[in-house]
């Protein structure tokens, strides 16, 4: 297995309470891993050890290592927002920046320089809302405030935004759980086709969705990574006990 | 199911009846300050006062107006507030992005609460104390440095508070994004809590425009149409005072007039601003 990430030893602490206990894995390359367990396991503070977002959180601390192409992101040299770009994140629940539709996809272009001309900056917002499937929806009102979107549309804006600072990581924390059902598919059928271009790391305690979209499964129990594998081997033929109590719905 | 008097509801309906009296009473008292100055003001106002300096003889009646008392404050107040803003802003973007509640935020928020309540006179005599020590005398620039300093504090607390009403959610988003603290600062948060920002800018202006101990050692006071940052100054709080202690029932009359003055150009900016604010919030996300 080709690994785009690779967790070694990591214990994540939040004050005196353990989060997450001695977690190694590995996650492979352009292929969607879904991290899936009961509420309070630890998915999101795995997910959120992706893209060094745990500093955030007052009273976090964190040991071990998380290699991304085999770079320790932890190092101290490492630019945090370096790690940001390669790494994306779409939230639980979208979150537009209080700008224009435009603006919102523009922004990470703009603070990463990473185009030259207007017209160069205007295709690309173009062609990432075309690969979010928003485009034709909001052709007509790209100035309009992002925040006269649907919830469903600004996830997908929040994808496209994501999408235009060109990571090879995306991350998503159950992306699709504020959201209504048709809005849900949009973004799961968006993710299906991003498969091979992107690795992706889907949070989730719908199994169903897991079933859906994950080439690969971890699934995790008070903290510790309790068994992870390709799809279809965790799902038909679980190794550990508790995995199968978990997929028969015990708890 | 009926409805009964319990104590609950007892309890509801006098609490309730305390907070519409104290809406009434405060509601009561802008409305008294406001018939004041227009019944007495309003007929005294005339193109001439605030189209012409005093002439000869005016605070005895003699003709002329308060131009050049409405130009020295609003250059003060304008000045004051634009540098204050200049300084401000960066320390209430600096508290919320860096500092954030720890030990060394809180030490800045309770000095910048500490300024916000010292008397405006102290200010005017910490002023003029500085400025015979730098050998200035009364100016328009003594004036603006002492307004900015009245204003800063008030000001930046004021932007402070709004500030750390941002959603952290929309924080995150940005930095998600790869954004340094700066950029999320500049070019997130001010955007999102804009019409906050202008309210504390308005607040400070207001306070500004309308002090007269501050500048009444500063600024100075003089019937000349300001035109140098060197020379003294007149202010409308300080037209006001001159006119209203003088035995001449017409110059009092007058400083009515030059109350309305004050009122209406406070009630103008921010109703501009608030129109400016909410051209801009639409961008807003809630």
């Amino acid at each position: 297995m080709d690994a785009h990430i690779q967790v070694k030893d990591l214990n994540v602490y939040y004050g005196s309470q353990q989060a997450l206990k001695g977690i190694n894995l590995e996650i492979p390359k352009k292929q969607v891993t879904v991290i899936m367990g009961p509420s309070g396991c630890g998915k999101t503070t795995l997910l959120k050890s992706f893209n060094r977002f745990l500093e955030l959180t007052d009273g976090a601390r964190i040991e071990g290592q998380v290699l991304v192409d085999g770079e320790d992101i932890y190092a101290n040299d490492i630019d945090v927002t370096e790690v940001r770009k390669r790494v994306g994140l779409l939230a639980q629940r979208p979150y537009p920046l209080p700008m224009s539709i435009y603006e919102n996809v523009a922004y990470g272009l703009h603070i990463h320089q990473m185009k030259k001309t207007n017209k160069e900056y205007k295709d690309a917002v173009r062609h990432y809302l075309e690969v979010a499937g928003l485009w034709e929806e909001v052709k007509g009102r790209l100035h309009n405030p992002a925040t006269s979107l649907s919830i469903g549309q600004q996830q997908r804006l929040c994808l496209a935004r994501g999408l235009a600072i060109e990571p090879e990581i995306i991350l998503g924390d159950e992306p699709t759980s504020a959201l209504d059902p048709i809005s849900s598919q949009h973004i799961e059928k968006k993710l299906l086709e991003l498969k091979g271009q992107y690795t992706t790391v889907i949070v989730t305690h719908t199994l169903r969705q897991a079933k859906r979209l994950g080439d690969h499964v971890i699934f995790m129990y008070l903290g510790e990574v309790v068994e992870s594998g390709p799809a279809y081997e965790v799902f038909a033929n679980p190794k550990e006990e508790r995995t199968r109590q978990y997929l028969e719905g015990l708890f | 199911m009926k409805k009964c008097w319990h104590r609950r509801h007892i309890t509801e309906a006098i609490v309730k009846s305390f907070m519409l009296l104290s809406f009434g009473l405060v509601a009561g008292s802008l409305g008294l300050i406001l018939w004041a100055i227009i019944s007495r003001g309003l007929p005294s106002l005339s193109w001439e006062m605030i189209s012409q300096p005093p002439q000869g003889g005016f605070y005895m009646g003699g003709g002329g107006g308060i131009l050049n008392a409405i130009l020295g404050s609003l250059y003060m107040a304008g000045a004051g507030t634009l540098i204050a803003l200049i300084l401000g802003l960066p320390i209430a973007l600096y508290l919320e992005t860096y500092l954030g509640d720890s030990a060394w935020g809180q030490y800045v928020r309770l000095a910048l609460d500490v300024l916000w309540g010292i008397p405006s006179i102290v200010y005017g005599v910490f002023g003029f104390t500085l400025m015979l020590a730098l050998g200035m005398r009364a100016s328009m620039l003594g004036g603006i440095i002492v307004l900015t300093l009245l204003e800063l504090p008030i000001m930046t607390r004021a932007m402070d508070e709004v500030i750390r009403m941002m959603p952290q959610d929309l924080e995150q988003a940005a930095l998600a994004l790869g954004s340094t603290r700066l950029e999320v600062a500049l070019r997130v948060v001010t955007r999102q809590m804009l019409p906050g920002i202008i309210t504390a800018i308005l607040l400070a202006f207001g306070r500004g425009i309308g002090d007269a101990a501050s500048v009444l050692f500063t600024a100075g006071y003089t019937d000349r149409m300001p035109n140098s940052l060197l020379t003294p100054v007149a202010s409308l709080p300080l037209a006001i005072f001159f006119q209203l202690s003088t035995p001449f029932p017409t110059v009092r009359e007058r400083a009515y007039a030059a109350a309305l003055i004050l009122t209406v150009i406070v009630l103008a900016v921010s109703l501009g601003s608030r129109w400016i604010s909410g051209r801009l919030s639409k961008f807003i996300v809630k």
